[in-house]
C-alpha cells in the first residue's frame, strides 16, 4: 500500500490494471456491444451497449485503453475522439427511452487532442455529454477503474454517483502537465501529483465521490500481498519490471483475462469452476472475488436508485454537482 | 446565413490608410511621443496610437485585428448606458487544496485587473432588452474557471430560469483552474447542468467565444448555446495548439482552431465583428423577445 500520490497515478496507469472489458465480463451477463456514433465513424476507445446486471436489463459504458499491444492500437490507449463521446450519448438516449439504468467505467488519460479530433468538435462532444447526463431521465453510476483524465472522463462521469476504486486517479490534468506548467521540470511531476490532490481518498474528503470500492481477494491485505508478489514474481522474473505496480501483479498476472477475444459468454457457472484443473479454478474464482466489493455496491445503488421518479434523479443529480465548490 | 459584413474592414480602414502609413511605424523624427501611448498590432505588425485604437473599440484600424476587452469594456459596449446591475460583485475564492503559490497569484491577478474574479455577472439591457449577462476576464489567472467563476456562472442561469430571462456568456478562458484540481474540472458539470436547466424550460441562450476560449471552458458552457457566434480570428478549441503538435509531432494547418476555421467545420452560426455585435445581439434578442417593447 502506498500513500504517495504519483505511486497511486503509477498503480492507476499500470499496463496489465483490469480494464473496462473485465468489469463488465466479470459483473455482467449477456453483453452485447453496439457500435458508431450515426455521424461519423465507430470509436473503439468506448465500448458500449446493453446487458444483464442481476437479471436487470442496463445500458454499459466503458472507456477502453486495451488489453495486449494490438488491442492497445486499435483502442488509441483509451483516448476517445468526439465520435466516442456521441457514441456514449447515443447509448445513453436509448437506455432513458427503454428505462435501462447505465453504468459507465472510466480509465483514460484523456480526450484525444488530434487535428480530427478539433476539427470534429471534441469541446462540443464533451459539452453535451456534460448537458445531456444531467438530465438523462434514468439512474447513471459512473465508477472510475483507472486514470481519470480531465474532461474525458467527466464527459462519462456525470453521473447519481461517481465511485472510484482504490489506487485509481481522477484530475482536471496529469501531473506531468502540471508539473510542465508550473515548473517547466519534469523531475517534478511527483510534486505536481501531491499537489493535485488527485487519489480516491483525496477526492472521498472533497466531496467529489461517493466511496472507494477495494478489490476482493484481502488485496489490500498486507500479508497476503506480500506472500502473492512472492509467488508472482518468481514466476514472471522478465514480464513485470515496474515494482510500483506490485499491488496489481499479484492479481492481474494470475487472473489475466482477454475477454472480448474469446467468446460472449465469459462469465462461468459454479459447476462449470469446478471442472477446471486447479490452477485455472483459482485463477477463476480469484476473477470473481476480485470484482465482488463492486457488485454488492452496485446491486445496492439500482435498488434505490430505480424507485426514484424521474424528477427526483435530475434533481438530486444536479443538487449533487451544485454543491461541489461552495 | 454568413453576414457579408462580417467580413468586411472597418470604413477607417479606407480613409486612414495612407495616414497611417506615415506614422504606422514609430517615426524616429518624432521621439517625444512616449512608448506606453503606441499599441502594436501583433496581426499586421503596425503602431497605433493606443487612444485611436482604444475609440475603435481597441480593434486595428488597419487590418481589424481584435484587441482583448476587459470584462467591464465589453459591457460598456454591448449594454445600454448605465443598465448594467451586478450580481455575486463579491465572491472571491480560496485556496482549497492549498495549492503552492495559488494564494500569491490570486493577489497578484485582484491587483493588476481590479477584479475580485474572472467573471463578471449580471443583469442588463440591450435596446432596452432585458438580459441576464456574463463578461469573462481575460486578465484574471487567464480566465481559468475555479469555483468562483463556475458559482457565478450557475447563479446567473438560475436566476435568468426564475426570471425568464435570455442570457449572453461573452467567453474567454483557457480553461479549468489547474490550482482548484479536480474542484475546476467539477464546475463544468455544474454551469452545464445550469445551462440545461434554463434550456428547459424554453429559454435563450446565447455564447459569444473570444480570444482565446479554450480547454475546459469550451468543453462545457462555451459550446452549449442555442447560437454560438465568435469574433474574428478568435482562438477556439479544446486542446491547446502546443499540446495537439506534441502528440501528433505535426506542424498544424494555417488556420487552425481560428473562429473562421470553426464556422468552416460547422461550430459556429456566425462570426460577429466588434463594431456590429451590438447590434446582431439586439436583433437576436427582439426575435427572441414575447411581446417585450422592440
Amino acid at each position: 500500500m502506498t500513500n504517495n500520490a504519483y505511486d497511486k497515478v503509477k498503480l492507476a496507469r499500470a499496463k496489465d490494471r483490469p480494464t473496462s472489458v473485465s468489469y463488465i465480463s466479470q459483473l455482467f451477463d449477456g453483453f452485447l456491444p453496439f457500435a458508431g456514433d450515426r455521424r461519423f465513424a465507430e470509436d473503439r476507445a468506448v465500448i458500449g451497449g446493453i446487458a444483464f446486471f442481476d437479471g436487470i436489463p442496463c445500458t454499459v459504458i466503458g472507456l477502453e485503453k486495451g488489453t495486449d499491444v494490438k488491442d492497445k492500437i486499435l483502442r488509441n490507449f483509451g483516448s476517445a475522439h468526439p465520435e466516442g463521446y456521441r457514441k456514449a450519448l447515443r447509448l445513453m438516449k436509448q437506455a432513458q427511452k427503454f428505462h435501462r439504468p447505465v453504468i459507465c467505467f472510466v480509465d483514460t488519460s484523456g480526450a484525444f487532442c488530434g487535428i480530427g479530433a478539433e476539427e470534429r468538435g471534441q469541446g462540443q462532444a464533451i459539452a453535451e455529454n456534460l448537458m445531456e447526463m444531467m438530465t438523462l431521465k434514468t439512474p447513471i453510476l459512473s465508477i472510475l477503474i483507472g486514470e481519470g483524465g480531465s474532461g474525458g472522463a467527466l464527459a462519462l462521469a456525470v453521473a447519481d454517483q461517481v465511485w472510484m476504486m482504490e489506487n485509481s486517479v481522477y484530475s482536471v490534468i496529469s501531473p506531468e502537465g502540471c508539473a510542465s506548467i508550473l515548473w517547466k521540470d519534469s523531475t517534478k511531476n511527483a510534486q505536481a501529483a501531491q499537489c493535485l490532490k488527485l487519489t480516491a481518498e483525496d477526492l472521498l474528503v472533497l466531496g467529489v465521490i461517493e466511496k472507494i470500492i477495494p478489490f476482493g481477494n484481502n488485496i489490500t491485505n498486507k500479508e497476503e500481498n506480500n506472500k502473492l508478489d512472492h509467488e508472482a514474481n518468481a514466476k514472471n522474473k522478465n514480464k513485470n519490471k515496474n515494482k510500483n505496480t506490485k499491488d496489481f501483479k499479484s492479481v492481474t498476472v494470475e487472473t489475466e483475462i482477454n475477454v472480448f477475444a474469446k467468446s460472449d459468454s465469459s462469465d462461468m457457472e459454479t459447476d462449470e469452476i469446478a471442472s477446471l484443473g486447479t490452477q485455472e479454478k483459482d485463477k477463476a474464482i480469484n476473477t470473481l472475488e476480485m470484482f465482488l466489493p463492486l457488485r454488492k455496491e452496485i446491486k445496492q445503488f439500482l435498488s434505490r436508485q430505480m424507485t426514484l421518479t424521474q424528477d427526483q434523479l435530475v434533481n438530486e443529480r444536479y443538487q449533487r454537482f451544485r454543491k461541489i465548490g461552495i | 446565413m454568413l453576414n457579408k459584413n462580417s467580413f468586411k474592414k472597418p470604413d477607417l480602414w479606407l480613409e486612414s490608410h495612407n495616414k497611417h502609413k506615415l506614422i504606422g511605424k514609430r517615426n524616429p523624427e518624432n521621439p517625444s511621443i512616449p512608448d506606453e501611448m503606441w499599441k502594436s498590432c501583433p496581426d499586421c505588425k503596425n503602431a497605433f496610437l493606443a487612444d485611436e485604437v482604444k475609440s475603435n473599440n481597441q480593434v486595428c484600424p488597419s487590418c481589424a485585428y481584435h484587441f482583448r476587452l476587459t470584462a467591464r469594456e465589453r459591457l460598456e459596449l454591448i449594454l445600454d448606458e448605465n443598465s448594467f446591475e451586478e450580481f455575486d460583485a463579491t465572491l472571491t475564492s480560496t485556496n482549497r487544496i492549498n495549492f503552492p503559490n495559488y494564494d500569491a497569484k490570486l493577489e497578484s491577478a485582484k491587483s493588476s485587473t481590479g477584479e475580485l474574479e474572472a467573471v463578471v455577472s449580471g443583469m442588463g439591457r440591450i435596446d432596452n432588452i432585458s438580459t441576464v449577462v456574463c463578461s469573462m476576464e481575460p486578465g484574471f489567472i487567464m480566465a481559468s474557471m475555479g469555483c468562483v467563476v463556475g458559482e457565478k456562472i450557475t447563479r446567473a442561469f438560475e436566476y435568468a430560469m426564475a426570471n425568464e430571462l435570455p442570457v449572453l456568456v461573452f467567453c474567454a478562458s483557457g480553461g479549468a483552474r489547474m490550482q482548484e484540481g479536480i474542484l475546476s474540472l467539477m464546475q463544468m458539470a455544474k454551469t452545464s447542468g445550469a445551462v440545461k436547466l434554463h434550456s428547459d424550460k424554453g429559454l435563450l441562450y446565447v455564447a459569444i467565444l473570444t480570444n482565446p476560449t479554450t480547454g475546459g471552458v469550451t468543453a462545457s458552457f462555451a459550446m452549449e448555446g442555442d447560437i454560438t457566434i465568435a469574433e474574428p480570428r478568435a482562438l477556439i478549441g479544446f486542446a491547446g495548439p502546443r499540446v495537439i503538435e506534441q502528440t501528433i509531432k505535426q506542424t498544424l494547418p494555417e488556420g487552425f482552431q481560428s473562429a473562421e476555421f470553426l464556422l468552416e467545420k460547422g461550430f459556429l452560426d456566425a462570426i460577429v465583428s466588434r463594431n456590429e455585435m451590438k447590434s446582431y445581439l439586439a436583433q437576436v434578442l427582439k426575435l427572441h423577445s414575447k411581446g417585450e417593447k422592440v
